[in-house]
């Protein structure tokens, strides 16, 4: 594992309009993640992790501070170079998986290479191979509403491999399922964090929590503990 | 950026939404068939019009003899008014922008034409040389009648095609002698008129016919083309024609039944301003016809649009760039308005041409609907632009917004 910082965070805020008030989601929030690291952002709803993975997925700005991703700063991106970073260093994996419904597994899987100009037929072939490493070359030609929970999360896994990023952010991604299901994820995520992936789970669940290598826990838009669990 | 990746999203997006893209495009290919089946109609009318004024000259005035039903003078009504060349002279020097000018007779009795054996009865029209843009002949062979003709009253006869392969089946006609009436006249013309009943004719010198066949000075019409007159001129020279044949021939003014003018100029304007009403009225109706196509394909754009956004939102996370989301959508707009529109012109085009056998007779108001093809292509692409910028405004918008809201949307 070297040293090089993937993500950096320095004295991030953001807040939001509510109404008359501002609601200060994320007060100075500095942390950084290296390269080959799994973590965990824990808290309680409200404590503004969501904010913060919307923010490092650049799927959200933020009103001061600075953000590097792979060493580049995230600011003031238009909208053209925003897709551009995401599709170069960002997988994506959701709670509600969010899957193109009238595509079936292997389209679904393929889409970010499309986006990086990929050809049809490279783009299946990977798509295949992804699938295969989640166990579901089977259900390739499947849609997503024929899939299971589980099944519909692995794809989405495989979606965010595919194009190789520098990081795999995680919002929830065992919220929807049961807990065999969700121990099932984990093993992925393990292993794809063994290959030397970056992981950052947003998640509120404690045992999700400590199958990560390392536990960021926020409280009201401020870190409240950057630890390694110990199981 | 249209690769066959754009194809396949657009057809499934298409197949999966069948009904709302079927709507689109009926809604579309209605406004262009309409506005094609109302087009071709118009110019149907226009044609079947037009081609009621195909056999004479447009602009020009024909004067016909009548009876008197006003006492006049000391005579009683029902004097029947007879023209004589007198009256040809003094139409003459009286409208003087009249370019083409004659006076018509015809012959009494039987109308036997022959040549060597063949005999046939054609009609005989007597005139000046005038009377050759009058009735709108064109010469095929050989020459119209001139004034040499009546002023040295000549025997000769200009035949219509039809009058020459009667009697000369398929052989020479110029230079030959016909027999009319039992006089031979000399062929030195022969004219072709797009007016069927005026085909069957032949024209002879007016001055030679009156000598020959005991016609006296008589003739029973004058007419003249109005060269460049405005329809105010001519409605003017009508006026003063009527007075000075009612000087001449003592009749009252007033009387309208002692001689009858025709003016065709004033008549083919009247029509011209029917059509060019009729015109304004199809593009009004046909516009109006586009416009609701146009707008319930961008209420089309705007659901779509709205129904899509999370997946916009999917796309965009997975790093779509909001021109590749624009151009999707447009895509898909563009390809439903432009195949309806193209299925909605075919159908008017083919509604036409079926319809087009059914008007065929020559007497028909209503002749030949066809439609200018450019015209059907310019408001389809006027239709597809529409819907394209039906579609890219809220696709635009769909594509600045930020993906976490895309990504929210339900």
């Amino acid at each position: 594992m070297n040293n090089k910082a993937i993500i950096s965070v320095k004295n991030i805020n953001k807040s939001y309009d509510a109404g008359i008030n501002k609601l200060h989601v994320l007060k100075g929030i500095e942390f950084s993640v290296r390269q080959g690291e799994m973590v965990s952002i824990m808290g309680a709803s409200g404590s503004g992790k969501s904010t913060l993975l919307n923010i490092l997925g650049i799927l959200d700005n933020y009103d001061s501070g600075e953000y590097h991703l792979n060493e580049v700063l995230m600011q003031n991106l238009s909208e053209k170079k925003a897709a551009y970073y995401r599709n170069q260093f960002i997988g994506f994996v959701f709670q509600s998986f969010n899957l193109i419904s009238f595509k079936n597994a292997m389209e679904n899987v393929a889409l970010p290479l499309y986006y990086q100009k990929v050809g049809r037929r490279q783009r299946n072939k990977l798509a295949l191979e992804y699938l295969d490493r989640m166990g579901l070359k089977d259900w390739a030609n499947h849609m997503p509403n024929e899939l299971s929970g589980g099944q519909k999360q692995r794809i989405a896994i495989a979606r965010a491999m595919i194009s190789k990023p520098k990081v795999i952010l995680a919002d929830e991604p065992t919220g929807a399922l049961d807990s065999k299901t969700s121990q099932e994820v984990m093993d992925i995520f393990d292993d794809i964090n063994n290959q030397g992936v970056t992981l950052i789970i947003v998640t509120h669940e404690h045992d999700i929590a400590m199958r990560t290598r390392r536990i960021v826990r926020l409280r009201d838009g401020v870190i409240e503990q950057d630890y390694i669990p110990q199981n | 950026m249209f690769d066959i990746d754009i194809w396949q999203e657009i057809f499934t997006t298409i197949r999966q939404n069948k009904l709302r893209s079927i709507l689109t495009g009926f809604s579309v290919a209605w406004g262009i068939f309409m506005l094609v089946v109302l087009l071709g109609s118009g110019i149907g009318l226009e044609n079947g019009i037009k081609k009621q004024f195909e056999g004479d000259a447009t602009n020009s005035i024909w004067i016909y003899q009548g009876q008197t039903s006003i006492a006049a003078k000391g005579m009683q009504p029902g004097r029947p008014i007879q023209f004589t060349n007198e009256d040809y002279e003094r139409t003459r020097d009286l409208i003087k922008a009249a370019d083409h000018i004659s006076g018509r007779t015809g012959i009494r009795g039987n109308r036997i034409i022959s040549y060597k054996n063949n005999y046939a009865s054609f009609d005989i029209v007597c005139g000046h040389p005038g009377i050759q843009y009058l009735e709108k002949t064109d010469i095929v062979e050989g020459r119209f009648l001139d004034e040499k003709d009546i002023t040295e009253k000549n025997k000769v006869a200009i035949i219509s095609t039809i009058v020459k392969s009667e009697l000369f089946k398929q052989g020479v006609a110029l230079g030959e002698f016909i027999k009319v009436n039992g006089v031979p006249f000399k062929v030195v013309g022969i004219f072709n008129d797009k007016d069927e009943r005026d085909n069957r004719r032949i024209y002879l010198p007016i001055s030679t016919a009156q000598m020959i066949f005991n016609g006296a000075n008589k003739i029973y019409n004058v007419s003249f083309t109005t060269g460049n007159m405005t329809a105010e001129d001519a409605q003017k020279a009508e006026e003063q024609l009527r007075a000075s044949f009612a000087a001449r021939h003592k009749f009252n003014i007033e009387d309208k039944r002692a001689i009858w003018i025709r003016n065709n100029l004033q008549e083919y304007q009247r029509f011209l301003g029917l059509f060019a009403g009729i015109r304004l009225y199809i593009w009004v109706i046909g516009i109006f016809t586009i416009i609701a196509g146009i707008v319930g394909v961008s209420n089309i754009m705007i659901i779509v649009v709205k129904e899509r956004t999370k997946e916009i939102g999917i796309r965009k996370a997975i790093g779509a760039t909001p021109s590749s989301i624009v151009g999707l959508i447009l895509a898909e707009s563009i390809i439903i308005t432009g195949f309806s529109g193209y299925f909605g012109m075919v159908a008017g085009i083919g509604l036409l041409e079926l319809l087009s056998p059914m008007f065929s007779s020559p007497e028909s108001f209503f002749q030949n609907p066809s439609v200018d093809f450019g015209i059907a292509v310019r408001a389809m692409l006027l239709l597809v632009i529409a819907g394209a910028i039906a579609g890219f405004i809220p696709a635009r918008k769909a594509a600045l917004i930020k993906p976490i809201d895309a990504l929210r949307d339900e």
